[in-house]
């Protein structure tokens, strides 16, 4: 009998091993987590004594003077973020329906999800390139047309860029709410005589909502801290926007174009502190986004 | 309960984390400086000369043997890792300032190597070659100055037919040796400059877009039409870009060149050689011209640094100033001119190991 207990033993040893593994493995995401807080928020020490709460409303960003203020990189990150959500959300729900609705199964429908995803894998930079050299040639003719200074880049363009940046992020997490939506509930409205446009916006879209706001919540988050396009293709100037077409600048072009070169404690200590804002702003999103799904859920 | 139970542990870790990361870059601090000499010569610093050093450096390795590894990682990261005691030699664009000296924990010199430049180009039809008086180059970036056609400009550019374009100024958003020297220049030949912006790596600029790099600039000067922007010269050189000729202090037009560059250093130098090359009162010398630094602890004998090794670097940095200097013009440098070479030959002298001069 003894035999059977140690293996039993052994069995148990290994269960916990196991488990001890996997809840190390969790938890070690979160210390991370933690450590880039706690690390941006000591560097930051000396640009919060130096410049106080005036940090986050003062408009001038001058590195010569010392004088740092996040409120028009703050207004640039969170304008481009909700204008390409604002553009990319029509397209990022018919291709979710198209492909979750119409378009299942078979060798196209295969074609279409890769190529979607692989839109993901492309690297910034490139994005970056081809709306410098293709977009930007396209926005300046529109804004020829429309009379506004014709730079090409800025605020709108980035936008762009952005939305189509972040179009596969909302897209597979939309595409696989809708398919997975149990098929009793469609096949009893159709057999009540609805047809199919009004199953996808009577059934279909109201029992996926909160599927859907989470796959736009994830594209949200990318286009937040998205920095090396945005860079290429904003105009990096330090004002409060103007308008869609003004050029302007984020959160983090900014610390990526000047945190290299960057002499001076309060200059330093300033570009960490917009990036633990930046970290804050973030979060913030992510709880209210979190909170909406709980309301439209309930 | 349970939160507070997971919560205060993950705290305590991620405290420890933070603070592991801080010891352990200082330990490999201390372990590069405490290197042999099989590991060669470390540099760091300026990226702006960085396709000089390299060509230079390896003509040594080839010479003498001895393997520099320089990381091209920017001047203020170079003058912190000097700070430091990581590397042998420091790179700067830019002299450092009596701030920076004096948070140095010991005095360091200076050493000119070569020159830069940086040139003011455009995007016009036909581009045609312009002249720009210091006031006119001024307002066009303060945004005082809107239009082509605008009077002063016409005024000093007699013959040259200039359209009726808007202008869009074009500068730099990384912070950059180039912005500091083209704003130096300003501060220098305009007041209202100096009062603001002023003079830095990166600047609060009353106009214009931003764009990364000198490949960033040139790109959007070449798609934007009626705008203007600075590049280095070793850039504008390779890329054949348009540039305007400058009025220099003595009143000289002159365009930008590896001479005219040359030249802007025949003007009373310092003895330490800490010194801005804009606006020069040399009568042929282009007026935003920059001497690039090595820079070395004046006294050799630091932590547990060799007396090979303290040689080696200021016989390193000896054979820049001289058999080096052959491989500038053809790599769109601007070699230093006899004097600077004099003076900076005396400041190497200076510098010693256990009380001794080391050349």
């Amino acid at each position: 009998m003894p035999d059977v207990n140690r293996e039993e033993r052994g069995l148990q040893l290994k269960e916990k091993a196991f488990k001890n593994t996997l809840v190390i493995f969790a938890l070690l995401s979160v210390v991370v987590l933690l450590a880039i807080f706690i690390t941006l928020l000591f560097s930051s020490m000396p640009s919060l004594k130096a410049l106080g709460i005036s940090f986050f409303y003062n408009k001038d960003w001058d590195p010569v003077a010392d004088n740092f203020g996040a409120l028009p990189f703050l207004l640039g990150t969170l304008i481009t973020s909700f204008l390409a959500l604002i553009i990319s959300t029509p397209f990022s729900i018919a291709i979710a329906l198209f492909l979750g609705e119409y378009y299942k199964k078979g060798i196209m429908a295969e074609i279409f999800k890769n190529m979607i995803d692989l839109l993901a894998g492309i690297p910034s930079v490139i994005y970056g390139f081809w709306g410098l050299f293709v977009l930007v040639p396209l926005v300046r003719s529109l804004e020829m047309k429309l009379g506004v200074a014709p730079y090409g880049v800025g605020i709108f363009t980035a936008s762009l860029v952005l939305s189509i940046m972040i179009l596969p992020y909302s897209v597979s997490l939309s595409r696989q709410v809708i398919s997975m939506m149990p098929g009793h509930l469609k096949e009893a409205a159709y057999s009540l005589g609805a047809t199919r446009l009004e199953v996808i916006t009577k059934i279909t879209i109201p029992y996926t909502r909160s599927g859907l706001f989470a796959g736009l919540l994830l594209a949200l988050g990318r286009a937040l801290g998205e920095t090396m396009a945005v860079t290429m293709l904003i105009g990096n100037s330090h004002i409060l926007p103007t308008g869609i077409f003004s050029a302007g600048n984020t959160m983090a072009s900014v610390i990526a174009n000047e945190f290299s070169e960057a002499t001076g404690t309060v200059y330093t200590s300033a570009l960490i502190e917009m990036g633990l804002f930046l970290f804050v702003v973030v979060t913030v999103i992510n709880i209210i986004g979190k909170q909406v799904i709980k309301r439209f859920t309930a | 309960m349970y939160l507070k139970k997971i919560l205060l542990p993950l705290f305590i870790l991620a405290v420890l984390f933070t603070s592991c990361g801080g010891n352990n870059s200082q330990t490999a601090a201390n372990g590069k400086t405490a290197g042999t000499d099989k590991e060669g010569i470390m540099g760091a610093g300026a990226t702006f000369p960085y396709p000089f050093y390299s060509k230079v450096f390896d003509v040594y390795f080839k010479e003498k043997g001895i393997k520099v590894n320089y990381q091209s990682i920017g001047s203020g990261g170079g003058i912190k890792q000097l700070q430091n005691k990581t590397v042998d030699f420091g790179a700067s664009d830019a002299p450092m300032s009596d701030d920076e000296l004096s948070k140095s924990p010991a005095p360091i010199v200076h050493i000119p190597t070569c020159l830069g430049a940086v040139i003011v180009s455009y995007n016009l039809p036909g581009n045609p070659v312009l002249k720009f008086t210091p006031d006119v180059l001024a307002d066009i970036f303060l945004g005082k100055i809107t239009k082509w056609n605008d009077q002063r400009i016409t005024s000093v550019n007699p013959g040259v037919q200039l359209p009726d374009l808007p202008v869009s100024v074009v500068h730099r958003s990384d912070g950059s040796g180039t912005t500091y020297i083209f704003s130096d220049y300003l501060s220098k030949i305009s007041a209202a400059w100096k009062a603001k912006p002023g003079t830095g790596k990166s600047l609060d600029w009353p106009v214009g877009l931003g764009a990364k790099g000198n490949e960033g600039v040139s790109g959007m000067v070449k798609q934007t039409p009626g705008s203007i922007g600075y590049v280095e010269l070793v850039y504008a050189l390779q890329n054949k870009m348009p540039a305007a000729q400058l009025q220099n202090k003595a009143g000289n037009f002159v365009s930008a060149s590896l001479q005219s560059t040359s030249a802007a250093a025949n003007t009373g130098l310092p003895a330490d050689m800490r010194v801005s090359l804009t606006n020069t009162d040399a009568p042929d010398g282009y007026p935003i011209s920059s001497f690039t630094y090595l820079l070395i602890y004046k006294n050799q004998q630091y932590d547990d640094r060799t007396e090979t090794k303290a040689k080696g670097t200021v016989d390193l940095i000896n054979f820049v100033l001289h058999d080096g200097q052959q491989y500038a013009k053809a790599l769109g440098y601007a070699p230093l001119p006899a004097e600077a070479v004099n003076k900076a030959e005396e400041i190497l002298k200076s510098v010693t190991y256990a009380d001794k001069p080391l050349e």
